[in-house]
């Protein structure tokens, strides 16, 4: 075969390099925009969620002179400080002095401006200062979403009206809500508050890790140190890492069939949310366990046998403890997961509106997902601004998981 | 090793007791139940059943202080037998237990001797409760199995199989009234499947593999090792967001954002669509991607690499005509995995696609997925035997069986990959 060299200096190889270089460069200039691309996404979300949720965590207040002695209300301070006081402060109508002072003070439109909920604040207030009937008080009350919505420019004219004059008055003032973090659900958005959820998230997780762990670990010891290689040990190992794959609702409908139908355990209740989260988390646990046992070198066994341990004081005294920290790490980014997980709770009923912090694991209650999910469905605008706040509280708390997370692993990983 | 003498007598001691405590706690409602019956105060029952078990429940609630006031004043008369039965059986049962405990740790104590295997027989107890915890994951495989065929077989005597699986028609909504029009829903789920692949299978991926593909290039082939150091776990990060957040995020900032885009280029379009949830869930799905990806090009021999870059290929030719091929059956599991589980997702969908089962291929209308209809089916009033409710079990069990196949033919496909480089 005689065939010419090839003449890599000529034209067309110049230019068919050129060619690939610059396909070459396209190519990498694609990789680099596919993941800036991803990043700029999560980018998005984060700061769309924080630019909403931030000002779940502020309110506008509009202030409300209540001269008391001149309202309707007929509260005795005497009657206040003994033993009567929460009976004669339920009595009151403090709703009705508290719309009576708003319109005396701002006219027809006056009881619209504030929230539904404000008279309880000033309730509170009197509840602690019990003097304070006695006299003229000035109160810094929340305003209700209508007005808020006025304040951005949406609803009817004279609402809009008055949200610029109270501005210029000087009788709108804006703060922080830490009430956010410390009430629970209600109706009013001006009013709610995470609390409620946040402890059924708790007591959900406490039922979930006292069952989930322990299993857990306990399967995967025996499976990685213990079970021969039979049938049954294939059949264990292949149904734990199928429900690792299995849809998280699949958990969802077992938990309705079998420990609500079945059972009939309470619904709403934090023991079946953990139950069922517990069944969900445990594979992940087992596949997290196992992996840091098999990271445990034989020579640690081999010594423990060989200076007379039985098989159960090798692995118990010595292979678990250096496996712990990668057995931890592992459990903890499985309780994230079950943190952030909405839809099994969703089937087994913990969607109520639940106004009052779950008492223990057997009472109605709810958790942060699915409190996120429900304010989310609601129509008024106020709870926008809620549901992201929410949404910035779970995801904290996410973070602070796994940063947890990895910080245990760089700090106790070792390579043997 | 004395310790283990010591726990061996505190298990016979403590373990028969609990057992018979356990045992007790179950007997001793029918014993308390047939000793009122015996009594003098319960001659004024009612014979009927029902009436008869109401008014026992009611003095026995009475009884252990669970009511203040009874409903029912034969209520009353029974309750201090009812709270005289259940004392004497509760006192009773601590004296079993207690003698048990008793009888249970001398029996061990008198057998402790110089050569008993006290280590050995201890750990065969631990060896015991080692397997019951690795046997709780069958259980669950079998609980999901049994419950879900269970209610779906009493769905099927409802419906028949074929109108489930071929039917195009889901309507749920059964009348409250046996008489209303239109009082027998209907029940073929095509529409829901339809749903399904659109959102998770076709346009999800359409969004993931490119950009979960790419990413993983350029994070092994190009990034520098520093670079690759942040940004993977920053990637990883997405797939750590919870559902409900992105479910949050496209429901209130793509779906508008998509439905203003469809109106513009003149298509029927509505709030929620099957494009908005799609876009989400592929990014959700782009960490999943990118990492299966990303272990089947490492996994490719470097020596493979290395030829193609000896022969004057450039990087990016070497990637697309030699790595990717060569990887390609991991990275197809890969993307079976992340179709299993975009089909098992659920908020993004019950958030962002809506419920109305239309079987269309305008990805700016609205569609709805098998565990959107799930979660729709069960919330709400329940009344257990309604096909209604029914369905969702139905549902839910051809939701799992498709996932199984697709993780098991994903594993598969994986696993002869493998064999081919080792």
């Amino acid at each position: 075969m005689n065939r010419a060299a090839t003449e890599w200096s000529g034209k067309a190889m110049q230019e068919r390099l050129r060619r690939r270089y610059a396909s070459e460069r396209r190519f990498r200039r694609i990789g680099f925009a596919a993941i800036a691309l991803s990043l700029g996404f999560l980018l998005f979300l984060l700061i769309t969620m924080a630019v909403n949720g931030l000002g779940g965590f502020m309110e506008t207040r509009v202030r409300i002179d209540v001269d008391f002695p001149r309202s309707d209300l007929f509260l005795d301070p005497a009657a206040l400080q003994g033993p009567g006081a929460a009976t004669a402060l339920a009595g009151a109508d403090i709703e009705g002095a508290v719309a009576a002072a708003a319109q005396s003070q701002y006219g027809p439109l006056g009881p619209a401006l504030i929230s539904d909920a404000a008279w309880l604040r000033v309730r509170e207030a009197i509840a602690k200062e019990p003097s304070l009937p006695g006299r003229k008080a000035t109160f810094w009350l929340p305003i209700s979403s209508a007005l808020d919505a006025a304040a951005d420019g949406e609803g009817p004219p004279e609402l809009k009206q008055a949200a610029q004059r109270l501005a210029s008055a000087g009788a709108l003032q804006r703060g922080f809500n830490l009430r956010f973090l410390a009430s629970s659900d209600a109706t009013d958005p001006a009013a709610v508050g995470i609390w409620g959820a946040f402890k059924g998230s708790l007591l959900t997780m406490l039922v979930t890790i006292v069952i989930a762990f322990p299993i857990g670990v306990l399967s995967a010891v025996y499976l990685e140190e213990y079970a021969p290689r039979n049938r049954w040990t294939t059949i264990i190992e292949v149904s734990i890492n199928n429900l690792a794959a299995v849809p998280s609702i699949i958990f969802g409908l077992l938990g309705l069939a079998v420990f609500l139908n079945f059972m009939h355990m309470p619904r709403s209740a934090p023991i079946v949310g953990g139950l069922t989260l517990a069944l969900m988390t445990m594979p992940v646990i087992v596949i997290a366990a196992r992996n840091a046992l098999t990271a445990v070198p034989p020579s640690v066994r081999e010594a423990a046998l060989g200076i007379g341990a039985s098989q159960v004081q090798m692995v118990f005294h010595h292979v678990l403890p250096l496996a712990l920290p990668g057995i931890l790490t592992g459990t903890i980014i499985g309780m994230a997961r079950a943190l952030g997980e909405t839809a099994p709770l969703l089937m087994i009923g913990m969607r109520a509106f639940i106004a009052t912090p779950p008492g223990g694991i057997n009472e109605p209650a709810t958790v942060l997902p699915v409190q996120i999910f429900l304010w989310s469905d609601e129509v008024n605008r106020g709870f926008v601004e809620k549901t992201s706040a929410a949404i910035l509280v779970l995801l904290a708390f996410l973070m602070a998981m796994n940063g947890l997370a990895i910080y245990l692993r760089n700090k106790f990983e070792q390579r043997w | 090793m004395p310790s283990f003498h010591g726990w061996y007598v505190a298990l016979w001691a403590v373990l028969p007791a609990l057992a018979v405590f356990v045992i007790w706690q179950m007997v001793s409602p029918m014993l308390v139940t047939e000793a009122v019956l015996q009594s003098p105060a319960a001659a004024a029952l009612p014979a009927d059943p029902m009436a008869r078990n109401a008014v026992l429940e009611e003095a026995r609630a009475l009884a252990t202080g669970e009511l203040a006031g009874a409903f029912n004043p034969l209520s009353n008369s029974i309750a201090p037998a009812f709270a005289a039965a259940i004392g004497r059986y509760a006192m009773l049962g601590s004296l079993l237990a207690l003698i048990v405990a008793f009888a249970g740790g001398a029996f061990g104590l008198l057998r402790i001797r110089p050569d008993l295997r006290a280590r050995t027989k201890v750990e065969r107890l631990v060896m015991a409760v080692l397997l019951i915890a690795s046997l709780i994951a069958i259980l669950t495989t079998a609980g999901i199995v049994l419950s879900l065929l269970f209610e779906t077989l009493r769905f099927f005597s409802y419906v028949s199989p074929s109108e489930f699986l071929f039917g195009l028609q889901w309507s749920p909504q059964t009348a409250i009234r046996a008489d209303q029009a239109g009082s027998s829903g209907a029940f073929g789920a095509i529409p829901l499947f339809w749903g399904t692949i659109f959102i998770g299978a076709i346009i999800a991926m359409l969004v993931a593999v490119p950009l979960g593909l790419m990413s993983a290039i350029y994070l092994t082939q190009y990034a520098h090792r520093r670079a690759r150091q942040w940004l993977k776990p920053m990637l990883e990060i997405l797939a750590g967001i919870p559902t409900v957040v992105y479910g949050y995020f496209a429901a209130l900032t793509v779906a508008p954002a998509v439905r203003d885009f469809g109106v513009s280029l003149g298509i029927p379009s509505s709030s929620e669509s099957a494009l908005a949830a799609g876009l989400v869930m592929g990014v959700m799905i782009i960490p999943f991607v990118s990492s299966m990806a990303d272990d089947s090009l490492a996994a490719v021999p470097q020596s493979m690499r290395d030829g193609s870059l000896a022969v004057g290929a450039t990087p990016s030719e070497t990637i697309r005509r030699v790595l990717v091929p060569a990887a390609l059956p991991g990275i197809v599991g890969g993307v079976l995995l992340a179709v299993s589980r975009a089909i098992g997702e659920t908020m993004i969908v019950v958030m962002a696609a809506g419920l109305a089962a239309n079987l269309t291929a305008n990805p700016f209308a609205s569609v709805t997925t098998v565990t959107a209809q799930i979660v729709g089916l069960l919330t709400g009033d329940q009344e257990f035997d309604s096909p209604k409710t029914l369905a969702a079990f139905a549902l839910g069990l051809t939701l799992f069986a498709i996932t199984f196949l697709l993780n098991v033919i994903a594993l598969q496909v994986v696993r002869r990959y493998r064999e081919a480089y080792e």
